[in-house]
């Protein structure tokens, strides 16, 4: 109990330090939008999909910092997480975030994980380079209450997601706008992200998932676009469907960002169309 | 015999147009949403006063000449928009060589050029199509 509670507030107070440390990151070294957003499991990615972008702005041997604070609302489900990232030079970056998990009908306490990432630029820049960023990266997700999965048939609390990314932006890649492509492969065992456990009755096996997301930068600060995001099905008592959305996020500053989504994740712990809005704000250095 | 004349004609006609139009050599679609030569100067002025008052690259333009830089940089911008110009500049290597510029450098450079057309009220996708032709020259102007 005291340790998930420790790393919660460790959580906490990372981003709340990056949300108000202005001056001790002035790096900016990178384009608007460049950092990309903060992904649901912590790390620069869209909202669901992680990217080899690097959090925060700073570049060559420049620090980096962001945080974020996320809200899912579906029909029977509503997810709150926040957390932090740090990055070094434009190619190495650590994060933390935490989850809850709220089963709205159900008379249950909400259900929470937590998740370390680490990821390192391999090759490539997002804009200058014939090929795309590359980047590897890995999440260490660890359910800190374990009575919810247990009951629909999860065969453990924690497991570790590894993948590899690729993103480009093509300057003036359509209708003379900027447009971001990503693709994301993932090893992984968890089911709806690790937030009802890892593995399941079905099946309890790494298997390799596709993630995409596309954006069109219809402003020099707006990047409207779609993600899609594979998932496992390993419980037979909560089948799973693969999540997508549709985004529009706004850059008014380097130190702030908001991101707007409608996504549809369906079937989630046997609640079937499960639609709704993500909302999501970051502070960047 | 019909078929004959209109060939003829058609020779003709083809001929005609040859004449009456200029070659195209490039597209130059790029250099006439610049404003041609005029809205190009006005571009280059916008954006080296945006260098000018940018702290963080300044430093890199002391002793510069600022005159012989502004001239380069119009021919240079006329000539990759597709405009009748000709580069008569360095290579971006030689002229940037021993400078070590950062992608933060660059970055900063491609910011203070964005403010620029969007002082002197260049559209967006001519914005972003400048943006796109100057891009490739990141890997000849940083680390030399």
């Amino acid at each position: 109990m005291r340790r998930h509670s420790s790393v919660r507030c460790l959580a906490v107070s990372l981003a709340l330090l990056v949300a108000t440390s202005a001056q001790a990151f002035d790096s900016q070294g990178k384009l608007i939008a460049t950092s990309g957003m903060t992904m649901v499991e912590g790390g620069s990615g869209g909202g669901i999909v992680p990217w080899a972008t690097i959090a925060g702005y700073g570049t060559e041997g420049q620090p980096g910092a962001s945080a974020y604070y996320t809200v899912v609302d579906v029909q029977d489900y509503r997810l709150d997480s926040y957390g932090a990232s740090f990055s070094w030079d434009n190619r190495y970056e650590l994060s933390i975030a935490h989850h809850e998990f709220d089963l709205k009908d159900l008379p249950l306490e909400d259900q929470q994980q937590n998740v370390f990432g680490a990821k390192v630029r391999l090759a490539g820049d997002l804009i200058y380079t014939d090929i795309p960023q590359i980047s590897a990266g890995l999440q260490y997700k660890r359910n800190t209450r374990f009575a919810v999965p247990r009951l629909l048939g999860a065969r453990s609390r924690e497991g570790v997601d590894l993948y590899v990314a690729a993103t480009k932006v093509f300057l003036a890649g359509l209708f003379d706008r900027h447009v971001l492509v990503n693709g994301t492969i993932r090893r992984t065992k968890a089911n709806q992200i690790g937030l009802l456990g890892f593995g399941g009755n079905k099946r309890d096996k790494h298997e390799y998932m596709f993630e995409s997301s596309v954006g069109l930068m219809v402003r020099p600060d707006v990047v409207i676009g779609a993600e899609f995001r594979e998932k496992p099905d390993n419980l037979s008592a909560a089948p799973e469907q693969h999540w997508r959305d549709f985004y529009a996020a706004w850059f008014p500053t380097k130190h702030v960002s908001v991101l707007a989504a409608y996504a549809k994740l369906g079937s989630i712990a046997g609640e079937d169309h499960q639609e709704g809005l993500f909302a999501s704000i970051q502070f960047t250095y | 015999m019909p078929t004959s004349f209109m060939r003829q004609t058609l020779r003709c006609a083809a001929l005609s147009l040859l004449l009456l139009c200029p070659p195209v050599s490039a597209d130059d679609s790029l250099y006439r949403d610049l404003g041609g030569k005029e809205g190009i100067t006005a571009v280059v002025d916008a954006f080296l006063q945006a260098v000018i008052e940018d702290e963080r690259i300044v430093h890199h333009f002391k002793g510069a000449n600022i005159t012989r830089l502004r001239e380069k940089l119009i021919e240079q911008f006329c000539e990759v928009s597709g405009g009748p110009c000709e580069y008569t500049g360095e290579t971006m290597e030689e002229s940037h060589r021993g400078m070590n510029l950062t992608t933060g450098d660059f970055n900063a450079l491609v910011e203070d050029l964005q403010t620029g057309m969007r002082n002197v009220g260049i559209s967006l996708s001519a914005e972003n199509r400048l943006i796109a032709r100057l891009a490739p020259m990141h890997g000849d102007i940083v680390h030399q």
